[in-house]
């Protein structure tokens, strides 16, 4: 790391849903991430630069930015990997209301998840007994589809349909649906099924698998999205929902 | 989209891909055979069988293309869902419209 420069070249997005990018200089350091070079310029630089982070270790999901127009978990992005000119352009997640800077109003994002009826809905009460479902079980392995989601909103930003069509519920959103549909534990599958295929719904997806792309838990959303499409429209043929 | 929607458009795509290779059968045979106009309608006309093949054709791509057009309006437009369904209909009337003419202008005598 030795030849790596002494200095970089960034600009940061400052203002609301209108605003500009402002350049500033940052001093490069040796495993230097993203969330590093926002946390200098707002310490040292300009303390009114506003951004939200938490756990600064992939935990939270609280740090995403756009970086160099691509959707990142800033915490666990090196400079190393993103700046290939030794410049960096950080700015706030697309397809959500910027409140200031950095941060966006990520009430939306979250009312989504309770439209695709993202909440678990319990069977059984705390008076029975546990449920024994085996590892191997086919829907137990499907439900894994979003277990490890930390709720970034990275694949909502980087996703098209999003962009376009602003009644869609986003791959987080229907990923999350997608496993309580395989908890077998849950007893909210008719009314979730029914939410995940009206108008804005799973159908609405177009499989650019940018979500997929960008995740950076490595999960695939846009499978989760294929496979409730596949469940959606075998229980519609059924008669179990209607359009 | 929603699951309705995508069903009819999924049905129309399966109903329309053998047509469409029928279709490009009947134009590699006709091009080869070297037929005339005259000759091809003189096979049409009084058809039941071509009528109904291209009938059905002409009936699958007017659902499938409307379906698609109103998608392409609503996301890529700044008409509303409804009245981009409204105009995909229109659309859809019309490609069907236009269809049933020229199938009945090879098929009826």
């Amino acid at each position: 790391m030795s030849e790596i420069p002494s200095e970089l070249s960034v600009s940061l997005w400052r203002g609301a849903q209108q605003g500009r990018y402002e350049s500033y200089t940052v001093p490069r350091r040796e495993s230097q991430t993203v969330l590093d070079v926002v946390t200098f310029v707002q310490r040292h630089l300009d303390p009114t630069l506003s951004y939200r982070f938490a756990c600064r270790v992939g935990v939270c999901g609280s740090c995403a930015m756009t970086v160099n127009g691509k959707p990142r978990w800033t915490c666990r992005t090196h400079v190393a990997k993103v700046a290939d000119s030794g410049r960096l352009e950080i700015g706030p997640l697309e397809n959500l209301p910027v409140i200031k800077d950095l941060t966006t109003d990520m009430e939306e994002f979250f009312q989504k998840w309770q439209r695709a009826k993202g909440v678990f809905a319990p069977s059984q009460t705390r008076h029975d007994a546990i449920a024994q479902i085996r590892p191997d079980r086919p829907a137990r392995v499907a439900a894994d589809a979003a277990i490890e989601c930390i709720n970034c909103g990275v694949c909502y930003a980087g996703c098209d349909t999003v962009r376009w069509n602003s009644a869609y519920l986003g791959p987080a959103a229907l990923t999350r649906a997608w496993t309580l549909v395989n908890d077998e534990r849950d007893s909210g599958n008719s009314e979730r099924l029914q939410a995940v295929a009206a108008d804005g719904g799973c159908h609405s997806c177009h499989s650019h698998q940018s979500c997929q792309e960008l995740c950076p838990q490595t999960l695939n959303p846009t499978a989760a999205i294929a496979a409730l499409k596949r469940r959606t429209t075998a229980a519609y043929l059924k008669g179990e929902i209607k359009a | 989209m929603n699951v309705r929607l995508y069903v009819w458009q999924r049905a129309t795509a399966a109903v329309m891909a053998p047509l469409v290779l029928g279709h490009i059968a009947v134009i590699f045979y006709a091009t080869r055979q070297g037929l005339s106009a005259a000759d091809i309608l003189a096979r049409t006309r009084g058809s039941i069988v071509w009528a109904a093949y291209y009938g059905v054709f002409v009936a699958a791509a007017s659902i499938h293309a409307s379906i698609g057009v109103r998608n392409i309006l609503s996301e890529w437009s700044p008409l509303t869902e409804r009245r981009a369904g409204y105009l995909a209909i229109l659309f859809g009337l019309l490609l069907a419209l236009l269809g049933a003419r020229a199938v009945a202008a090879v098929v009826l005598s």
